[in-house]
């Protein structure tokens, strides 16, 4: 909504300069997005009126104009604007005048001919985008008179930002009625008589929907003159309010909805063809809009119709068959109340957005139509002249909005609220809210005014008590709090220690779209597609995320392009699977992994990261569980990773896999241009939200013993395999096991290789001789044997 | 034999100085050790020749033997400690580094701004005493819209560009849903935020298709607008970690009434009005009010009983005026340079 404060302060008198007025507005709820000065400063640029106009001698679209600049001077200046005549009034900018484009007009001679001055377009004077010809000022305009005081240019413009429930302030005269409710002031309401009727002329008109249109008012204007154009000031209030003039019917009708809040439309009456009918759309039927759009209707639109079909959307846009145009001369004006509730929506559903469907939607005042109907005659006949007929009024009482009484407590005002505000205060803000307030020991009712479409409970009165009365006077009360001792969950693992646990391993967190590219997710996911959206912004975000990897894979592209080399990414957040009706979000932890294993620095030899490096950060993830035994890492072949270098993560709670981790198969390497191997890996963060309390288990006093076992086993072999047999067979007295050494000897046999572990034992109520823990050893080296056809190495 | 024994013992021990000065190792320095003062040392053979010497000459001559032998071994001993003392401060001279060279290893990553951001959120009012909740990404409209005052084709909806995944599914335009599940499962007194994902259909400088909220509900017997407004005066103090000015405005939500938009006084010009608070001297943090009886109609809660306040704020623009980040974008770009300033 964009006001002009001159305008504005037509409607009222306020006390208040340019700050306190967007103060006020900005602290009741009505956000000033902006103010700004309604035209530039334009010295020396002043009205001139042109008394005589010749061809110029060497060039044929130029003209050479008398122009009469007041206190009996004649100034000649050269001109090129089509509409440039004798008599008109338009803007001269002198000899030494500045334009807000920068210009300065300087003394000049065009093609021979003296020059003192230059005529102005709109545009050229910043007053809008019209550069079509001079512009036209008043007959009324005194030649030498400043054309910014003129045009009364030291005005704001102000842009408020209104919310959805303030439909009753989207005119001059809805803030106007704002403003007195807030400050008290006075409204100087406008005296809008009834414009009597000057001839019989009618049109038929018959409602078909009451309960969507309440209220339909048309009127027959005959012989008007629309060879006239709109004056000079009128066309400059619709600028500041940010409407182009288009002629003269229709700058009135836009004129007096910014004015009072009414949208109107006029039809060219020669045009219709019968009576005006308001009807619902049938399906199928079409129409041609104003804006040569052509739409095919629901079965649920308002139409205005006449017998030959839909003639306008009703509260939308009139249709182009019976628009104004420069030959007619009779109209039919409309105003009517459409239902908020039945138009909400419609415009939408047609892509389309008007002044009038924006405030249809948001209610205009039903009481308004009569009087916009009599407001917008009166300036016609000023403009345009004719004959106007009587004002018919269909109105279905009983489909109008009723205003309600609606009461409000003391007791409740003040629970909410936090405070006591004094009755007479509330008693002062309520009167002015609602015209007709009853008081009683406890509480008041109030029947809001026809125009508020947003008071019918009880904490709407508050809100607005609560609004006038400036939230600025209400306390702030400090944090009350429950002392209450509540437990502190040990065994729950925040998301915050994992998160720092990655990034402490030189992991950088990301954060990406749960939106992807299918394509992308294809290539990884064949078997899972994931959920589209119905209506996505670019085809590359269409898709739901079914795993971390597009979007962390997406990034370390965009930084590998940036010239990063080693990049470490994790992301945490929730993928999205569908399975029939149901859609399950699952929450989880990715990463992505390539280049270097370590950060470039000296005395370090640099090598590529493997597999190992990243499983050993998930197993820094696993150990905060305080249960790292309860995850395993198994083979597992998919359509993304290599199939030789990739791990399902199993975890002993769960029946089904937990994570993945591997290296991006190398065709989607290649596919996808990555010169290196990535590493990714996936889990579900449900297994980490957990931890284990410690439990003290006792510390033996007596000495260990460390010995180390090398063995030879088929490449087949698996180290957990042997891991877990050395567990078993050694039990309770090892303490520690490591496997430090994983050696190939080249020539001797490429199907085996030796896995060196070290082995601590210690007993926890004596000291292990040396011939038992030989034996231990020759047990467990006999187990080895017979189970993985294991021989010592020597 | 034309000198005395004791004056060839001073000779002896004369010499014996001479080489010890002389010697410049630990090695050669215990060799004369041995030579002088071993078994079968020089001195220790002195002692040998005392039989030989007359009887009246014995004493005197044992005794000067060891007083020889303990001069000698002084004179080893505090040679052994300068040659010790050499040899130490020699290797620790061979021993030296640079310590200005840095330091090996792994280097220190970092977490997101906006989780940045999120942790101490999420922490400030868990010390206010806010549980913290969760709810679906993708949600139906009843809990997106309806059951929040937002009927279908209210005027609001034009202010949530949602995106659809079916019928009657959408990704949430808000984290106000939470508030509706939670109420659903959840007696009074409730006090639990929501913070999360939430999706717009809208991309431009200043939107996003998605961005994080933080959604707070408190729900109790005695819960007024003035709690509120401590609340997120309190909060917003301890983010900022100054006593900036918290004004609240009118504004307009269907499922709070009253409504109030939160402004702070702006943290980079204090108040005095830049380019960032469009001069004046304000900033728009977050969305506040009471929790509207429609809503608690459909969570089945009486609103006679009990009151409520509600609140959501923006994560991004939080993050962003916290650390002087000028682009919403960049949060999604995941620019490393961007990241590694966090």
């Amino acid at each position: 909504m964009i006001v002009s404060e001159n305008w504005l302060r037509e409607w009222i008198d306020l006390k208040l300069d340019i700050d306190g007025l967007v103060d006020c507005l900005t602290m009741s709820g009505l956000e000033v997005d902006s103010v700004q000065p309604a035209g530039s400063t334009m010295d020396q640029v002043v009205v001139g009126k042109i008394t005589d106009v010749q061809k110029h001698p060497q060039a044929s679209r130029l003209k050479v104009c008398q122009v009469d600049v007041g206190e009996k001077r004649t100034l000649e200046v050269v001109c090129g604007a089509s509409n440039a005549r004798i008599d008109l009034h338009a803007p001269l900018a002198v000899v030494g005048a500045t334009l807000p484009s920068g210009t300065t007009i300087k003394q000049s001679v065009i093609r021979g001919v003296a020059s003192n001055g230059m005529l102005c377009s709109a545009r050229e004077l910043g007053l809008g985008d019209d550069a079509e010809g001079l512009l036209e000022l008043g007959a009324d305009a005194k030649p030498g008179q400043s054309v910014h005081d003129y045009l009364d240019l030291s005005d704001n413009v102000i842009t408020i930002d209104l919310t959805p429930n303030r439909g009753d302030c989207l005119s001059i005269l809805g803030v106007a009625r704002e403003l007195s409710v807030l400050t008290g002031a006075k409204l100087k309401l406008k005296d809008v008589a009834d414009w009597p009727a000057e001839s019989d002329t009618v049109i038929p008109i018959s409602i078909e929907s009451p309960e969507r249109c309440p209220r339909y008012v048309g009127r027959v204007i005959t012989g008007i003159d629309l060879s006239v154009s709109t004056p000079c000031w009128m066309r400059e209030r619709l600028r500041r309010c940010g409407v182009r003039p288009i002629n003269p019917v229709v700058d009135v009708t836009n004129y007096v909805m910014l004015e009072l809040g009414q949208p109107m439309h006029a039809f060219d009456e020669n045009r219709l063809h019968g009576g005006i009918i308001v009807r619902v759309s049938q399906a199928g039927e079409t129409i041609t809009l104003l804006d040569e759009s052509s739409h095919s209707l629901d079965a649920e639109t308002l139409v205005i119709a006449d017998d030959s079909g839909a003639i306008a959307l009703a509260g939308i846009m009139g249709g182009s068959g019976s628009a104004i145009s420069e030959h007619t001369d009779s109209i039919v004006l409309e105003s009517a109340f459409f239902s908020p509730t039945t138009q909400a929506g419609r415009a939408r559903h047609y892509g389309l957005h008007t002044d009038s469907s924006y405030r249809f939607e948001r209610g205009v005042d039903p009481e308004l139509p009569v009087i916009a109907s009599h407001y917008a005659t009166t300036l016609l006949k000023d403009i345009v002249g004719g004959t106007p007929g009587p004002v018919v009024e269909v109105v279905h009482e009983e489909c109008l909005p009723k205003r309600q009484p609606v009461v409000v407590r003391y007791d409740r005002i003040n629970k909410l609220l936090g405070v006591r505000i004094p009755k007479s205060k509330v008693n002062n803000i309520l009167s002015r809210v609602g015209s007709k307030v009853d008081k009683s020991d406890a509480s008041w009712k109030l029947t809001p005014p026809s125009f508020r479409f947003d008071i019918d409970r009880e904490c709407d009165l508050i809100e607005e008590i609560a609004r006038v009365n400036g939230y600025d006077e209400l306390p702030a009360h400090n944090l009350q709090m429950d002392v209450t001792h509540l437990h502190m969950p040990e065994e729950k693992l925040e998301l915050v220690r994992v998160r720092q646990a990655l990034v402490d391993r030189d992991y950088r967190e990301v954060v990406t779209y749960s939106f992807v590219d299918p394509e992308i997710q294809q290539r990884l996911e064949p078997n899972n597609l994931g959920i589209p959206l119905a209506n996505p912004l670019a085809s590359n975000l269409s898709v739901m995320r079914v795993s971390l990897w597009p979007g962390l894979l997406h990034v370390l592209r965009a930084n590998l392009n940036r010239q990063h080399r080693r990049i470490r990414l994790f992301e945490v957040g929730k993928t999205f699977h569908q399975t029939g009706e149901h859609i399950n979000e699952v929450e989880r932890l990715g990463g992505v992994v390539i280049g270097s294993a370590w950060p470039e620095q000296w005395g370090q030899a640099d090598r590529e990261v493997d597999f190992f490096d990243v499983k050993s950060d998930l197993e820094a993830l696993f150990a905060l569980t305080g249960a790292k035994g309860d995850f395993s890492f198994h083979e597992l072949e998919q359509p993304s990773l290599h199939p030789g270098q990739s791990a399902e993560i199993q975890h002993k709670s769960a029946d089904c896999a937990i994570g993945r981790l591997g290296r991006l198969h190398p065709e989607h390497q290649e596919a996808l241009e990555f010169t290196q191997p990535v590493y990714l890996f996936e889990l579900d963060l449900s297994v980490l939200r957990d931890r284990k309390m410690p439990v003290y288990r006792g510390i033996s006093r007596f000495p260990a013993i460390r010995r180390d076992l090398a063995v030879l086993v088929d490449e087949a072999v698996s180290a957990d395999e042997l891991l877990k047999s050395i567990e078993n067979t050694v039990g309770a007295d090892l303490t520690n096991l490591e496997l430090f050494d994983v050696y190939r000897r080249e020539g001797v046999d490429s199907k085996r290789k030796s896995l060196a572990f070290s082995l601590t034992l210690q007993a926890t109520s004596r000291t292990l001789i040396d011939s038992e823990v030989d034996s231990i050893i020759d047990r467990t080296l006999d187990e080895l044997r017979r189970r993985f056809g294991a021989e010592l190495r020597t | 034999m034309n000198k005395l024994p004791t004056q060839e013992l001073e000779h002896l021990v004369d010499k014996i100085r001479l080489a010890v000065e002389d010697s410049n190792e630990l090695g050669s320095l215990d060799k004369l050790r041995v030579e002088y003062l071993g078994k079968k040392g020089v001195l220790t053979q002195q002692l040998k020749r005392v039989g030989s010497l007359p009887s009246d000459q014995r004493p005197a001559f044992g005794l000067a033997v060891n007083e020889a032998k303990q001069q000698v071994e002084h004179l080893i001993e505090a040679r052994k400690e300068i040659l010790t003392d050499r040899s130490i401060s020699q290797q620790l001279q061979s021993e030296k580094i640079d310590i200005t060279l840095p330091g090996r290893g792994n280097h220190l990553g970092g977490l997101h701004p906006l989780t940045r951001t999120m942790n101490r959120l999420v922490e400030i009012f868990q010390r206010m005493g806010f549980a913290v909740a969760d709810g679906p990404e993708i949600e139906d409209d009843f809990h997106n819209f309806e059951a929040l005052n937002i009927p279908p084709n209210h005027p609001a909806r034009a202010m949530h560009d949602t995106f659809y995944v079916g019928d009657n599914m959408l990704l949430r335009t808000h984290t106000s849903p939470v508030q509706i599940r939670y109420m659903r499962e959840h007696e009074p007194p409730i006090k639990v935020i929501a913070p999360g994902r939430v999706y717009r259909c809208d991309s431009d400088q200043t939107h996003t298709p998605m961005f994080h909220q933080i959604e707070g509900l408190a729900v109790d017997r005695d819960v007024s607008f003035a709690d509120l407004k401590g609340v997120l005066t309190g909060f917003l103090r301890a983010f900022f970690e100054t006593d900036l000015e918290v004004r609240l405005r009118p504004s307009y939500f269907p499922f709070t009434e009253p409504s109030a938009e939160v402004d702070i006084s702006c943290v980079f010009c204090e108040g005095k009005g830049c380019r960032v608070c469009k001069q004046t001297g304000w900033l728009e943090v977050l969305g506040s009010g009471m929790v509207h009886p429609e809503v608690y109609r459909h969570v089945g809660i009486d609103s006679e009983k009990y009151t409520g306040y509600a609140f959501g704020l923006g994560v991004e623009r939080l993050t962003m005026l916290r650390y002087g980040v000028d682009d919403l974008r960049l949060f999604f770009e995941n620019d490393l340079s961007f990241l590694r300033q966090f």
